[in-house]
């Protein structure tokens, strides 16, 4: 279980700080995806990029099965962080290696050696996301939807206990949207994999996410299941992103 | 004319073979030298910058400064200047040898502030998800952001040649050799002219098989 518990982000600047995340409180069960939807600026990538200390968070903690990660450094971070992968809305592909390359690049030794039997589990983890007759493509031969499934490939190399999504959807076309989120979920109900979904769209709550959050200018106003959210929406901001309300109510 | 040719070939070929060697020499012993320091100067001053992955202002400031303070002094400043030191280290002040010292001390800033350029292209998302899976930071800088910058970096390489070849030719003005000192020795103190065309005519040549070769190695490295 990941509880985040009174989660706070500043970010320092000239004019002051900006307020990211004010007082952020959370529970995400084991085998989730839990959703956390919010309009451009509301502070969702700052709380997944918190979650695995991407970002430092000001105050507040985050406790992943027992363990409070925000005091975690050096090894135990990265062995914390190899753990919980992470997907991007800019894919964050290797742009010098090919698609297994990147696959494979997680699970290779400080000096890059590849361990045995890594090259078979890449190619079986290309060909779990469909791009089986991709291995030797570089990402700039792949179109988006398919980069986000090698981005997918490589962060299940690692067998991890957590995938963190941000706006991971939101860089593609409504055909790669479809086959993505559908991959996420049938990823989720084979593996049991906990799933922190970032994004701005109700619809990819609505196909993917068993429980959502809504967040406003860095805080939680609503939570709930996805079903009970979207049949009684309470906060003006939840109903306006239904597109069941105005924005300006 | 054509047995005027012949007549310079026979004259002056050998002096222009070993002076092309002495060039090649100087020039790709002493940028080795200076990119295996500038690579790791470079690394640092990228890593230790706001946007780097262990920012650190004080210390990048004063790297900066200190590089940007070598980078600064004319080349034949720094040549004379560091005499003692070249003494020193190769026992010499003359000659392919005695030049390499200052000649690598020059270039090295310049390869530092080029290697942190093509660091900084390396797009931020990269990186970071090679921090999101746990990667160590020697893993980070040899694994994923040298070969990502490596297109950049043979580009790169390509203009710190082509300035060291200039600094080349001031040292031979100080007596390394090379076509530089050719060029100077019989175009400048003796009037022969067709030495220091020919001299200027082959320094050209080189500088566009160099900038050629980068190019194509380049091109053929870069997957973008
Ligand atoms: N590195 C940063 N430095 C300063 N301010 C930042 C930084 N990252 C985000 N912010 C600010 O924090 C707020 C939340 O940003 P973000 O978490 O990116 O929102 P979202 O992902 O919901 O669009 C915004 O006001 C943004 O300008
Ligand atoms: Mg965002």
């Amino acid at each position: 279980m990941i509880s985040i518990q009174n989660l706070t982000k500043v970010y320092d600047g000239a004019s002051g700080g900006t307020h990211a995340l004010r007082d952020v409180s959370l529970e995400i069960p084991d085998g989730d995806i839990f959703g956390i939807i919010g309009i451009s600026g509301a502070g969702k990538s700052t709380l997944v990029r918190c979650v695995n200390l991407l970002e430092q968070p000001t105050s507040g903690h985050i406790v992943v099965d027992g363990t409070d990660v925000t005091t975690l450094s050096g090894a135990e971070l990265r062995a914390f962080r190899y753990r919980t992968a992470m997907i991007f809305q800019g894919f964050g592909l290797l742009a010098q290696k090919t698609a297994l390359e990147n696959v494979c690049f997680p699970l290779a030794t400080g000096i890059g050696r590849l361990p045995e039997g890594a090259r078979d589990k890449g190619l079986e983890l290309l060909g779990r996301v469909g791009l089986a007759d991709k291995a030797d493509s570089y990402p700039a031969q792949l179109s988006g939807g398919q980069k986000q499934r090698v981005a997918i490939a490589r962060a299940l190399a690692c067998d991890p206990t957590t995938i963190l999504c941000d706006e991971a959807t939101s860089a593609l076309d409504p055909a790669s949207t479809e086959q993505v989120l559908d991959l996420l979920a049938k990823i989720n109900q084979e593996t049991g994999v906990t799933m922190l979904v970032i994004t701005h769209s109700m619809d990819v709550v609505r196909r993917i996410c068993k429980h959502v959050a809504v967040l406003v200018g860095g805080e939680v106003v609503e939570r709930g299941a996805t079903q009970e959210i979207f049949q009684n929406p309470q906060h003006k901001v939840t109903k306006a992103l239904l597109g069941k309300g105005d924005w300006n109510a | 004319m054509l047995s005027g040719w012949g007549d310079f070939v026979a004259e002056y070929s050998g002096l222009l073979t070993t002076g092309m060697l002495d060039t090649l020499a100087m020039l790709f012993v002493s940028t080795g030298i200076a990119y295996v320091f500038g690579t790791v100067l470079g690394v640092v001053l990228y890593l230790t910058s706001p946007i780097g992955l262990k920012p650190h202002r004080v210390f990048n400031g004063i790297l900066g400064w200190i590089i940007n303070m070598a980078r600064s002094i004319p080349f034949i400043i720094l040549l004379v200047a560091l005499m003692p030191t070249t003494r020193a280290l190769v026992h010499t002040t003359t000659g392919v040898v005695g030049v390499t010292p200052p000649l690598v001390a020059s270039a090295t800033p310049f390869v530092a502030r080029m290697i942190e350029q093509s660091l900084a292209e390396v797009p931020r998302d990269t990186l970071e998800s090679v921090v999101s899976f746990g990667a160590s930071m020697p893993r980070i800088v040899l694994g994923a952001l040298l070969p990502e910058a490596l297109p950049s970096i043979v580009r790169g390489i390509s203009i710190t040649l082509i300035s060291v070849l200039g600094y080349t030719a001031i040292a031979g003005a100080v007596g390394a050799g090379g076509l530089g000192d050719i060029a100077i020795r019989y175009g400048y103190y003796r009037y022969e002219d067709e030495v220091m065309v020919v001299t200027v005519v082959l320094l050209v040549v080189l500088v566009q098989i160099i900038q050629t070769v980068c190019d194509l190695i380049a091109k053929r490295i870069d997957h973008r």
